[in-house]
């Protein structure tokens, strides 16, 4: 089978976001970016996939910018086949990279696409989900375990309290959590063989979707600064403040 | 204007967090009408109808909603989206699986976990794990919003008696299948609505070090949670976790224990209202953020604050 793996240039995990003093967005420039981290993961679930020999071809997606292509190189270092580049300057929102997607997906015919559960930027949590939907196919969200049997994916959920598992007939669309996997680092063999491997590139016009977003970014502002307190001197103090000062507990 | 709630339940009964949703609503103006699927749910539809400020309580009882699949459900609420100008859900597991199929289905850019309303179609919402602060207008003519449930006080249970009317069910897509649940048996309550928390990190060293703040908790009748750092090495399962990636919470107390205080875990807790932070490095960043700081070696600081409490009349 073919698995889709989707995988968004970010803002590196690490790096404190600042908000630009025009408040128009984050400012993004000379900051290191890196592949959303629930996308690694995404990654390397195909890849586990193959080795297990349950998957024969793993193509990795990036909608953006020309430096995408880095984020699809990283992809195709750890493991994956080959890439797509959907060429596009400028936002791209959850339901048009979810539109977009279909589109490959009507051309490729994979069984599975496994997709992050969000983003590390917006944090919309929603672009799997929309696309399951779009291609009319059953969705496990958020897993952290999955088992291909026949035609059908085994997912653990993990949901508010502790777990689910749920069945979902094949084709469909899986999202990660984080204790899914841990991603593999590329070697450096790999990161040098990954170089020839062939990224096509395309753009939503092509695939005949309209990109426009529908939601106007009226400001980005800092949040609400917390001012920091006092230091106690052991425990009784503590609970001495809590009770008196703060009134708490 | 009228608003339709998806309600969170257990079939018998309803579950707090749709309580924040009502909130968000009475906020926008307008009707509020809640939607209760699943299977068995007169019990979860009949709470329903005692919130304060709710018009009219929709039920589709069917077998197929039992286990509140994404395919089904979202196929329901999509059958009947165009009656509303907002559909609205607390930012729950459940709610984040439907919602944004719902969206997709109804061609509508959906606007995640929004912590204030300016209008009915502007909307703040944290992005960058909460280090940044948008303001979003939609255009979309219906609007599907998920809502921070830290954000919103959760409305009146009682006071209310909404009419209660049948809806037909939209059939069973045969897409996906739930086979069991296994939750975390607690006796401590939801982490999520909990008036006191307290939270193990890195710092804890191992699970098998948790008892001691699980003894601290008891007595103040808090909910434990922990950091990721803890989650990753395996400490506690990943519902504990509060953070970017896990639970938002904002409760009244919020005492951090062994945790330095990463972008990612402060993203889930700076809302709390007091935050106590134990740790032994002096430099680590929680403290910024602390109304007040122990530096102190939790393992001796920890015990110590449960003999404190016991001593202080505190037994759980």
């Amino acid at each position: 089978m073919k698995i889709l793996v989707p995988v968004k240039r970010v803002i590196d995990y690490n790096v404190k976001v600042r908000v630009k003093a025009d408040q128009t967005g984050v400012e993004l420039a000379n900051v290191k970016m890196s592949m959303n981290p629930f996308d690694e993961i995404s990654v390397e679930q195909a890849i586990r996939l193959k080795e297990a020999g349950v998957c024969d071809e793993i193509i990795a997606v990036s909608i953006g910018v020309q430096q995408c292509q880095e984020t699809i190189r990283t992809a195709l270092a750890m493991g994956a086949d080959r890439g797509i580049h959907v060429l596009h300057d400028g936002d791209v929102e959850p339901l048009a990279v979810a539109k977009i997607l279909k589109e490959l997906a009507d051309k490729e015919g994979p069984s599975l696409i496994i997709v992050g559960k969000q983003a590390i930027d917006d944090d919309s949590n929603q672009t799997g989900q929309m696309l399951a939907a779009l291609l009319g196919w059953g969705q496990a969200t958020f897993v952290s375990d999955i088992q291909v049997e026949g035609e059908q994916v085994k997912a653990t959920r993990e949901v508010d309290g502790g777990l689910e598992t749920i069945s979902v007939k094949l084709p469909s669309v899986i999202t990660t959590d984080l204790r899914l996997n841990e991603p593999r680092y590329a070697s450096l063999p790999n990161i040098m063989k990954a170089k020839k491997k062939p990224i096509d590139q395309t753009s939503p016009a092509d695939l005949g979707v309209d990109p426009s977003v529908r939601l106007e970014i009226l400001k980005v502002s800092e949040p609400p600064q917390r001012e920091s307190g006092v230091k106690v001197e052991d425990v009784a103090d503590l609970v001495d403040k809590l009770r008196n000062t703060a009134k708490v507990i | 204007m009228t608003i339709l709630i998806l309600a969170e339940h257990d079939n018998t009964q309803l579950r707090p967090a749709t309580l924040n949703a009502v909130t968000a609503a009475k906020e926008l103006g307008g009707e509020i009408e809640v939607l209760v699927a699943g299977s068995g749910c007169e019990g979860a539809a009949n709470d329903a109808s005692k919130i304060e400020g709710v018009t009219k309580i929709l039920i589709a009882d069917s077998d197929e909603y039992a286990n509140a699949l994404a395919e089904n459900v979202a196929t329901l609420v999509s059958k009947i989206a165009e009656n509303y100008s907002h559909i609205l859900a607390t930012a729950t597991t459940s709610a984040k699986n439907i919602m944004p199929r719902v969206a997709a289905l109804k061609d509508v850019q959906q606007v995640s976990e929004i912590s204030e309303v300016i209008d009915a179609e502007t909307f703040v919402r944290p992005i960058y794990a909460g280090n940044a602060m948008a303001t979003v207008k939609t255009s979309d003519s219906i609007k599907v919003i998920t809502v921070r449930g830290t954000s919103f006080e959760a409305a009146q249970e009682e006071g209310g008696s909404a009419p209660i009317e049948k809806i037909e069910a939209s059939g069973d897509a045969g897409l996906s299948q739930y086979i069991g649940s296994e939750l975390s048996a607690s006796e401590r309550p939801d982490l999520t609505s909990a008036r006191i928390v307290v939270s193990g990190g890195r710092g804890m060293q191992s699970g098998e070090n948790f008892p001691i703040i699980e003894a601290v908790a008891d007595k103040l009748g808090a909910a434990v949670g922990a950091s990721r750092a803890a989650v990753d090495a395996g400490y506690v399962p990943n519902d504990y976790q509060v953070g970017q990636t896990g639970k938002v919470v904002a409760p009244d107390l919020y005492i951090a224990v062994g945790i330095s205080g990463a972008i990612q875990h402060l993203a889930g807790m700076k809302d709390s209202k007091v935050i106590v932070a134990i740790n032994k490095d002096e430099e680590a960043p929680i403290f910024q953020v602390a109304d007040f700081g122990l530096v102190a070696d939790l393992f001796k600081a920890v015990p110590e604050l449960d003999d404190e409490l016991q001593k202080n009349g505190f037994s759980g």
